[in-house]
């Protein structure tokens, strides 16, 4: 059965479903009624939910929370997730899973309160310090946002990495038809590294990420890498869109795509042949669909709610082998149709 | 032959790292002590915080988490709520829980969360080789108070137990010191009952361990002894700050 759901809520009960009855949080504008909605559905089901003093404390008590075994997850905004940030690297460096949620606005510094991508980079690049990635999803609709919640959850745990979905403002605070998955269909991993108590039955597990010796750090380092190449082979997304006979191929994510989608669809009633590649997967970047699209059409038009950030990972992806142009409006602007239609209309005459 | 004295099987064999005459050795042989008396080693997942401490995830024999700077009573936190049949201590220095972690100590404590905190105060970053803490004393001299710490300026040691001891979350505040026989008893007793305060439920339990720093300090052991004596106990007062007998609210 379908249920009308703001994003938000539909990421928080999507959790819920997927087995995560621990939330640590702390409030910011527009993840709002995430924390809220989690306010009112932990304690129905014997779960915590935890506004913590920062959104430093909040990280950290999902780091504490996944290393003792369980899934847990916070939720934020990009000023927050810039406070995440420490947090997040010691995760990726002692190998513990987690969903952090970031729903976009615009930055740099308060920024403001409406839609943005501006914190790809910071997502995809390693926000905190040191050498690390983590898994970066990017819904476009409220049904994905909730179909990638559990996703994210299980390649997490399979991969001991931390899972981001990059969401904004917009699709936090849309509403949409949801079909919601099964309370509990999901088993709990089996997590044997946990610290959890050793009950004299086992050593002492030991959860960190401080490697005083250079060689034993380095190992450790590499060891993850190995891991982030197999994630890059098996785990990339891409939604193909109109592409096959595509001249023009639009690239963009979350709620860019949808915009850039009506854009394209305009077009095709025009008899334009344009496309849309719409990345799933931040990390991995998708680099194989545009790879294979650069064989055959003839340019590509990057759009973000950005200056232009993915269209660094896009270039790469197509390694220079035909023209990428970008489009994007930044600051909480929302580019319209008719904005993308006439970008592209500019580039094909 | 009867065994009369041997290490608790909570420490591993691991060999300590401290410098000579630092108390952390005698602090980890209360805690583990504590652990095994009360038999809880096998249920027990400690939080070792960034200082000179940073290691104790090797030499307690319990599970260990290793939390980033400042953060282990919010990893603590996070860990004995998803888990809260397990004991959750953390094992921190001055300038871990009262300089970069102050808001993390104060609002598990004003939460009342149910762990036990072991807190060193020896009144200088150790492991980054002997600057101010928070709780250096007024006119102490250290690498970053060359001249001796000046209030005007760098203002005045914060004293955790008695400012802990207001908040309503806390159950239990009591600040010890290692000096002598006499005083190690008392701390063992303090350490014991901060977990036991724990296994009851009763909530936050902190002890204030005051320590030495010969090394930072530039003091012989004996010397590093004497000058805690005739300087941070007048200052900061040993004694029971806190002690809830039935408990704080805290999370079933």
């Amino acid at each position: 059965m379908k249920v009308l759901m703001k994003g938000n809520e539909a990421l928080a009960e999507a959790a819920i479903r997927a087995g995560c009855h621990h939330f640590f949080g702390y409030p910011i504008t527009p993840q709002t009624e995430l924390a809220a909605y989690m306010a009112k559905r932990m304690p129905k089901v014997n779960g915590t939910y935890l506004q913590a003093e920062s959104e430093i404390a909040a990280i950290n008590m999902v780091l504490g929370a996944s290393a003792a075994g369980i899934r847990a997850m916070t939720s934020s905004s990009s000023p927050g997730i810039s406070l995440k940030s420490e947090g997040i690297s010691y995760m990726a460096g002692s190998d513990l899973p987690a969903l952090i949620i970031n729903v976009q606005r615009g930055g740099p510094g308060l920024g403001g309160i409406q839609p943005s991508q501006s914190d790809y980079w910071q997502a995809t690049k390693a926000g905190g310090h040191g050498d690390y990635q983590i898994l970066v999803f990017a819904p476009s609709t409220v049904q994905e946002m909730v179909d990638l919640v559990s996703d994210a959850f299980d390649l997490a745990d399979q991969y001991r990495i931390p899972s981001m979905i990059l969401a904004d403002g917009m699709l936090g605070q849309m509403m949409e038809p949801v079909e919601l998955p099964e309370e509990g269909a999901k088993q709990p991993v089996e997590k044997t590294w946990a610290a959890c108590g050793h009950e004299n039955k086992r050593e002492h597990n030991i959860i960190n990420s401080l490697y005083l010796t250079p060689d034993k750090l380095e190992s450790l380092v590499l060891e993850r890498y190995e891991r982030y190449e197999i994630i890059k082979k098996k785990e990339q997304r891409a939604e193909e869109y109109l592409t096959d006979d595509a001249e023009l191929i639009v690239v963009a994510y979350g709620a860019s795509a949808r915009v850039a989608r009506s854009a394209v669809n305009k077009l095709r009633e025009q008899g334009q042949k344009v496309g849309l590649i719409r990345p799933i997967t931040l990390w991995p970047f998708p680099v194989d669909t545009l790879k294979k699209a650069a064989a055959h059409t003839k340019q590509m038009l990057v759009v973000e709610m950005s200056m232009g950030q993915m269209v660094d990972d896009v270039k790469l992806s197509v390694d220079c082998k035909i023209p990428v142009s970008f489009y994007g409006r930044t600051g909480g602007m929302i580019p319209t149709p008719a904005d993308v239609q006439a970008e592209i209309e500019k580039l094909l005459k | 032959m009867a065994i009369v004295f041997q290490k608790p099987h909570a420490l591993t064999d691991a060999p300590l790292h401290y410098c000579p005459g630092c108390t952390h050795g005698i602090v980890h042989r209360l805690v583990a002590q504590a652990l095994d008396e009360l038999g809880v080693e096998g249920r027990t997942v400690g939080v070792a915080s960034v200082g000179c401490s940073v290691m104790s995830y090797d030499y307690f024999a319990c599970d260990m988490v290793e939390a980033p700077h400042g953060r282990a009573q919010a990893v603590a936190t996070g860990i004995k709520r998803a888990k809260p049949q397990n004991v959750v201590f953390t094992y921190q220095g001055d300038g871990d829980l009262a300089a970069i972690g102050t808001a993390e100590t104060v609002h598990a404590a004003t939460r009342g969360e149910n762990i036990t905190v072991i807190f060193i105060n020896n009144a200088i970053y150790g492991m980054t080789g002997g600057q101010m803490a928070p709780t250096s004393l007024p006119g102490q001299i250290t690498q970053t108070t060359p001249y001796g710490r000046d209030t005007n300026t760098a203002g005045y040691p914060v004293r955790v137990c008695e400012l802990l001891s207001t908040l309503d979350g806390v159950a239990f505040a009591q600040r010890v010191s290692v000096s002598d026989v006499k005083n190690v008893n008392i701390a063992r007793k303090a350490i014991k009952k901060a977990f036991q305060n724990q296994l009851d439920g009763k909530g936050y339990s902190i002890v204030e361990v005051l320590s030495t720093c010969p090394t930072n300090w530039g003091l012989s052991p004996v010397e590093a002894v004497q000058w805690m004596n005739e300087n941070m106990v007048p200052y900061y007062p040993l004694g029971v700050y806190k002690d809830i007998a039935e408990g704080v609210k805290t999370v079933k």
